[in-house]
């Protein structure tokens, strides 16, 4: 959007959404929204508690857990399917159901089989992630040109030279992509696991806020829980971002 | 080998299944029942019929949810996509949804509105809205310039652009759009069920945990993962037979 | 002798006093910092086929672009037959590089489009789509969709579609770039018969100069960094000998050569 010539940054709409917020807060239209500027200085206030910081380090550790096995599981498990017809026969059906199934029905299984702890949180974060980094990789492996398969075996390179210096970078975009749309899901995942398993981490903290009606503070940390989803969102677009100049031109 | 990708699907099933009841029989855990035990389980509630009462049940707010969604989704979505203006002050909005765990908000829904149906609909609503939202306007946004241009230079007016071209240009990522917006309608509708109150299918699942009857358990969430995946294969069918070819035959393939 | 032919069609560029059914008049257009068109002149006998014809970036699509009413220009005026241009008209019809065809459509659809958009009755309108599609040979693919189509049975579509409107000035924005060169040299010979049968106004925008010779009445030159008409060339004596001798004319030869020395230097 431009005015007079001169192009607004793409966010900058947010400002005008604060400033409508402090408004209604001011206002006092409705208990559930204290003014913005209230929840900045909530904020502030709880932003180095122990109560927040053990909150954001116990989110922290089973949201990186549930990404490393989506990553590390997902990523060789996409590459052999794109490899390999009769191991993506037997396992795209199911990976294709995963994909979109309602995975929230699966947590209560995961609570009586792996108790009501970190573990099955972080399994929870796994199962919403890996499914769509696998599919991703498959099909950025699938995609490989042919003529870049045909040019590495040419030029003789062994099947782990191609693997490492072609194929992995080939299909590096989709891979990202892929990565980018897990660990987005991962973070929902986490909260979804931390509300219903067990309440640990931020789950625990909306619960006691929401309970003890401190709407401030209970929307000061969803404010914090946003800001840094959509930051890791966006850092995974930019390395998706620098890479994708090739992936237009292969 | 004609049938062998049907084979392959069966062979994948039963591997799948067999591995469950083997599992089950050893068993891992006392909470893990076999295959055969949670299917049987599944045939008797669909005989007595208390599967058919609990899904009367879960379906009210997801089909609430995904029509309010589809509805107020797609207007956003095209509003957003053919006006600058509006993409700018909206667009925001639902990225950061997009990208936002949006079940933290669940504790604040049922303060808001209680644990009945309405706080059960926002669920659903929050969890399918962006994505329709999204692929809408970025489908309005991407249609061809090319094809825009032809309709003008054929003096076609503003409304019969955006009729005659955009809207069908953009109506296969607005259906796909549709079918993730549903996907993600499912996972709000059984997150709903479990975490505001149990009802429906959450209901049964619930229940029968704090009872330890597995089986049925297990029948439940088989059912409703079934239901889901059917579901969203019937509708990635119609989206396939409906815009067939649309993706194609446009600049050069 | 070679010579004089070529020196006759340079010189015969000079005195146009031919009816003029398009004319452009001190054009310029810019893109931010970018100058695509700088005060460009530029006159289009009626009747006749006229190709712009340069290196990329010398911005001869956004000429046509203008000509059409999809672009403002920044400064000038183009006229059709006498009248300003202020935006697309029914005096113009326009051919795509990319066909531009609706994919959810069928060819009966596609070629009355232009016509379904003015309000006219379906009946009429396919009465008439019906005979373009039989003058552009697609007769039998009238319920077909464009991605069951050959590339070159799309731009008959797309060609179609623009003679159905019955513009008298044709803007066809390098139409035969994405067909390959057999179809594309079918296509040349067709368009040679419409030049002569139809009394339209061909304006062709085409980055080849074998193309452009071939099928031209005249063509202007455009060169970039900044866009000018740098020549009006128009060959005088291999028009009337017939489609299937012109690729060995001498004169045609020449020219070929003529146009590609003074633009190899462009040509990065």
């Amino acid at each position: 959007m431009y005015i007079k010539g001169y192009k607004l940054p793409a966010m900058s709409s947010l400002l005008i959404w604060g400033l409508l917020w402090e408004i209604v807060g001011q206002l006092g239209l409705t208990f559930f929204v204290p003014p913005l500027s209230e929840v900045f200085v909530t904020l502030f206030n709880i932003i180095g508690t122990p109560a927040f910081l053990k909150a954001l380090s116990e989110t922290a550790q089973a949201f990186l857990a549930g990404v490393f096995f989506s990553v590390a599981i997902g990523i060789p498990v996409g590459i052999l399917m794109g490899r390999s017809r009769l191991l993506d026969e037997l396992l795209l059906p199911w990976v294709n159901i995963f994909v979109s199934a309602p995975l929230t029905a699966l947590v209560p299984v995961l609570m009586v089989l792996f108790g009501f702890g970190l573990k099955s949180i972080i399994i929870t974060t796994t199962l919403f992630g890996i499914w769509i980094i696998i599919l991703n990789t498959r099909a950025g492996v699938r995609q490989i040109n042919r003529s870049l398969v045909e040019m590495a075996s040419s030029f003789g390179a062994s099947p782990l030279d191609a693997f490492l210096k072609v194929y992995f970078w080939a299909a590096l975009p989709e891979i990202l992509g892929g990565v980018r749309i897990g660990v987005i899901r991962a973070v929902k995942g986490v909260i979804i696991g931390q509300l219903l398993i067990s309440i640990v981490g931020f789950g625990a903290l909306f619960e006691l806020y929401a309970t003890n009606f401190l709407m401030s503070h209970f929307w000061a940390v969803l404010i914090v829980l946003f800001a840094l989803a959509f930051s890791i969102s966006e850092f995974l677009r930019y390395l998706e971002n620098k890479v994708s100049y090739y992936a237009a031109s292969r | 080998m004609k049938h062998r990708s049907l084979y392959i699907k069966i062979l994948s099933a039963l591997l799948v299944f067999g591995a469950w009841e083997i599992a089950g029989r050893i068993p891992i855990s006392y909470a893990f029942p076999t295959f055969l035990e949670s299917m049987s389980a599944l045939a008797r509630m669909t005989f007595d019929g208390s599967i058919f009462v609990a899904y009367a049940e879960t379906l009210k707010p997801l089909v609430l949810g995904v029509a309010i969604s589809t509805v107020f989704g797609i207007g956003l979505g095209l509003w957003i996509g053919l006006s600058e203006r509006f993409e700018w002050l909206f667009s925001p909005i639902f990225i950061v949804m997009q990208a936002a765990p949006l079940a933290a908000l669940i504790p604040l829904l049922v303060m808001a509105y209680g644990i009945g149906l309405t706080s059960k609909v926002f669920v659903v609503c929050i969890m399918a809205m962006p994505v329709i939202v999204l692929s809408t306007s970025s489908a309005v946004r991407n249609t061809p310039a090319s094809m825009k241009e032809m309709a003008q230079s054929f003096l076609a007016k503003d409304y019969q652009v955006v009729l005659k071209v955009v809207i069908p240009a953009a109506s296969p990522v607005i259906f796909s759009g549709l079918r993730l917006g549903v996907s993600a309608g499912f996972i709000g509708a059984i997150l709903s069920e479990l975490k505001i109150t149990p009802t429906g299918v959450g209901d049964i699942i619930t229940y029968s945990r704090s009872i330890a009857d597995y089986p049925s358990m297990y029948a439940a969430i088989f059912s409703i993962i079934l239901l889901a995946v059917l579901f969203l294969n019937l509708l990635e069918k119609i989206e396939n037979t409906l815009f067939k070819g649309n993706d194609r035959g446009y600049v050069t393939d | 002798m070679v010579m004089s032919q070529t020196d006759a069609a340079f010189s015969n560029a000079e005195p146009i006093e031919q009816d003029v059914a398009v004319s452009v008049r001190g054009v310029s257009k810019n893109y931010g910092a970018v100058e695509a068109l700088k005060d460009m002149s530029l006159e289009f006998p009626r009747g006749q086929l006229t190709s712009l014809l340069g290196p990329s970036g010398c911005g001869k699509t956004t000429l046509l672009k203008i000509i059409a009413g999809l672009l403002k220009p920044d400064t000038g005026e183009i006229t059709v037959n006498g009248k300003a241009v202020v935006g697309p008209g029914p005096n113009r019809a326009f051919v795509f590089q990319d066909f531009a065809l609706l994919p959810w459509a069928n060819v009966m659809r596609n070629v009355a489009f232009g016509l379904e958009l003015r309000g006219v009755a379906k009946s009429e309108r396919e009465d008439k789509a019906a005979k373009y599609i039989n003058d552009v040979g697609l007769q039998g693919f009238e319920k077909a969709y464009p991605h069951e189509l050959s590339g070159g049975m799309r731009q008959r579509v797309g060609l179609a579609r623009a003679l159905s409107v019955d513009a008298k000035v044709l803007l066809l924005d390098e139409p035969f770039s994405a067909v390959d060169e057999q179809t594309r040299r079918k296509f040349q010979e067709d368009l040679l018969a419409l030049v002569a049968n139809e009394n339209k106004t061909f304006i062709f925008v085409t980055h080849s100069i074998e193309e452009a010779v071939y099928v031209s009445d005249q063509i202007a030159i455009l060169l970039p960094r900044p866009s000018r008409v740098s020549e009006i060339i128009r060959p005088s004596s291999f028009r009337l000998k017939g489609a299937e001798n012109i690729r060995r004319d001498p004169e045609y030869l020449d020219i070929v050569d003529e146009i590609w020395a003074s633009l190899r230097d462009y040509v990065e």
